[in-house]
């Protein structure tokens, strides 16, 4: 039997069997919703049908429903795009990465954390469908035969890396996760009483019975599967600021787009997955599960991703005005202090000084406080993409297209929909899977649970 | 015509498991199979699961990815219709390969990860509708459960075994026939 350190914290409280666990995912999926759930899922049905109101209004008139302009043209639905793909990277981080380095703490957190990269990339791939004006049209981005003079797409363009990444990103994510799912699903099958909700997971489960060379392939699929991921990750976002980087917009141009970028989506990620759990702990009582010692692990993944956002603005203020190139110090002057000064300020305190404050330990361990700052992170995120689109676009090379931008009601109407969208799928998912992997829970129990390290210890003492 | 007996030996915990498998392998009892709620580390040698081979799939399904990516951008872009992009024209697929190498990367982990997981699914027969293959509902909440399939003789050795080494229950769920291969 595999011994874990004394001096590591348990990850499991509480004097825990395995019938416990099966008790403690099961019971969301057994019980009934309470009120507080029904509350905000009617609210996030509310704010998704708002969505679909003005995302048919977009496509009966055109984007000329939107703010964007001539010289702004992409805006809040590039800026949107931009913020779901990257709170998307912290699931698979944790599934991926975090296996990979044999982390024990992502077992509680890596089924929601994946449903939500998934959920995600779902609301992302509605603003880049829409954002071609001509959604309709899009299989055009495909590579398939067609009638137009053999016109394939171009391969050299970043866009179009844009759209072969993140579709491998979103289909590999959900083949990862629900292989993850099969054996949870299957212990709901054998668990429930319900005959139609067995005949359902029956059907989820796909005949899973966990048996030795079952679960050898399982565990092998899984490393490979996060093998392939872990390049995954950073590419899709590296590929994402390749659509800025690969332009000539001062702003945009710089070598420093990629990490920059990858680590923000890490960032802005850990943020949404804090945020979520905090709720899903209490929600549904999982604190035995996901216990503080989580949080503070994940708040320091939040100050370690939020320093190298913020060396990275520093590094591109140093090298703007180290390039002696009058454009890119002009953006930078405009983004800081220009009519759009605010949006940098709000970027500047939400994620470079806001997560400074995790280095005291007081303060990551404080439940209500990372509730807090989780939500000031992912504004400060959102704020980064709005800066490095809308001010750098409304002050480019020729002045006679300078420019300003607000968006109408219909830019934020989509985003809000967005929002209810995740949120809806996210409660939904909540109550019908199991949210945590409890058959990878089940095997750490031994090693890191409370009382089973006490009486490890104490064997150790005689 | 051999007639044998089918044991269910039921355990709680994974380590008088693992010991049951060592001394049934021991006193030369065939395992038949062993189903349990997690995957039990270790247990693979005991029983006598060779290791997987889905790894090397997954590196084969990669190759293909990559070329098939390779094979479709050169056609596309150098052989079908050669474009002009801002003064870099695809006149042959080498000068071109820096902007192609995204989406090869993305086509090999696509098509490992993929067919990696299909053929994990089928090979194993996991598909929607596929009865469900533990004999014990209990062994996907917290028992552990040796599976055989032996004569008579060999069962009532299994039987001491099974229960000096800790199993709850041993359970006897009848008798199957097995043809003789010819």
């Amino acid at each position: 039997m595999h011994a874990e350190s004394q001096i590591r914290e348990p990850l499991i409280l509480g004097n825990k069997t395995y019938r416990n666990i099966t008790d403690d995912i099961i019971a969301p999926i057994e019980g009934k919703a309470n009120r507080l759930w029904y509350i905000l899922f009617t609210i996030s049905v509310l704010g998704f049908m708002w969505g679909i109101g003005c995302l048919s209004y977009t496509i009966g008139v055109g984007i000329g429903a939107w703010g964007s302009n001539n010289g702004v043209d992409w805006a809040w639905d590039i800026t949107n795009f931009v913020w779901w793909i990257g709170i998307g990277h912290a699931g698979t981080l944790i599934s991926a990465v975090l296996l990979l380095f044999r982390q024990k703490w992502r077992m509680a957190i890596n089924r929601s954390a994946e449903a939500m990269t998934i959920f995600a990339v779902l609301c992302a791939a509605i603003f880049v469908t829409l954002h071609t004006g001509r959604p309709w049209l899009d299989y055009m981005l495909f590579p398939l035969p067609n009638q137009f003079g053999s016109l394939w797409p171009n391969f050299n363009s970043p866009l179009l890396w844009d759209v072969f990444a993140v579709s491998t990103y979103a289909t590999v994510s959900i083949v990862f996760w629900y292989i993850g799912l099969i054996p949870d699903f299957a212990m709901v099958r054998d668990r429930v009483v319900k005959p139609r909700m067995k005949k359902i997971y029956a059907l989820l489960s796909f005949g899973w019975g966990g048996n030795v060379r079952h679960w050898s392939r399982f565990e092998e699929v899984s490393l490979v599967l996060a093998g392939l991921s872990t390049p995954l990750v950073f590419s899709v976002h590296s590929i994402v600021s390749f659509d800025f980087a690969t332009s000539v917009v001062p702003g945009w141009h710089t070598t420093i787009f990629p990490p920059y970028f990858v680590s923000g989506a890490v960032f802005s990620g850990f943020a949404m997955v804090l945020t979520l759990m905090l709720i899903v702990r209490k929600v549904y009582k999982l604190e035995s599960y996901i216990t503080v010692k989580h949080v503070e692990y994940m708040n320091i993944v939040i100050i370690v991703t939020g320093s190298i956002v913020g060396v990275a603005y520093l590094t591109e203020l140093f090298v703007a005005w180290y390039s002696g190139v009058e454009w890119e110090q002009y953006a930078f002057l405009n983004r800081a202090t220009g009519p759009m000064w605010w949006s940098y300020a709000a970027m500047m305190t939400c994620n470079v000084i806001s997560p400074q404050l995790f280095w005291f330990k007081k303060l990551r361990t404080n439940l209500v406080f990372t509730f807090v700052l989780s939500i000031v992170v992912n504004i400060g995120m959102w704020f980064e993409r709005f800066v490095i689109i809308v001010p750098t676009l409304c002050r480019t090379y020729l002045p006679s297209t300078w420019n300003t931008y607000s968006p109408t009601f219909v830019d934020v109407g989509i985003f809000v929909g967005t929002i209810g969208m995740f949120f809806t799928l996210f409660l939904l998912y909540s109550r019908t899977f199991p949210v945590i992997a409890q058959a990878e829970l089940k095997s750490i129990l031994k090693s890191s649970g409370e009382e089973h390290k006490k009486a490890a210890a104490n064997h150790a003492h005689h | 015509m051999a007639t044998k007996q089918i044991i269910h030996g039921i355990y709680s915990d994974e380590v008088p498991l693992l010991e049951g498998c060592t001394k049934l392998r021991a006193a030369g009892i065939r395992i038949k199979d062993v189903f349990t709620p997690f995957p039990v580390h270790g247990i693979d040698p005991i029983v006598g699961v060779p290791r997987t081979r889905i790894a090397i799939c997954a590196f084969i399904y990669g190759i293909t990815g990559l070329s098939l990516a390779t094979l479709m951008m050169w056609y596309m872009m150098v052989s079908d219709w050669p474009n002009d992009i801002g003064g870099k024209p695809n006149w042959n697929y080498y000068s071109n390969i820096p902007a192609f190498i995204p989406i090869t990367f993305e086509a090999t982990v696509f098509c490992a990860a993929h067919g990696m997981s299909l053929t994990y699914l089928l090979r194993c027969w996991l598909v929607p509708g596929a009865k469900a293959k533990n004999p014990d509902p209990r062994t996907t909440d917290d028992k552990f459960m040796i599976y055989l399939e032996l004569n008579d003789e060999q069962s009532k050795k299994a039987d001491e075994i099974l229960r000096s080494t800790g199993a709850e229950e041993v359970n006897y769920k009848g008798t199957i026939t097995i043809e003789p291969k010819y």
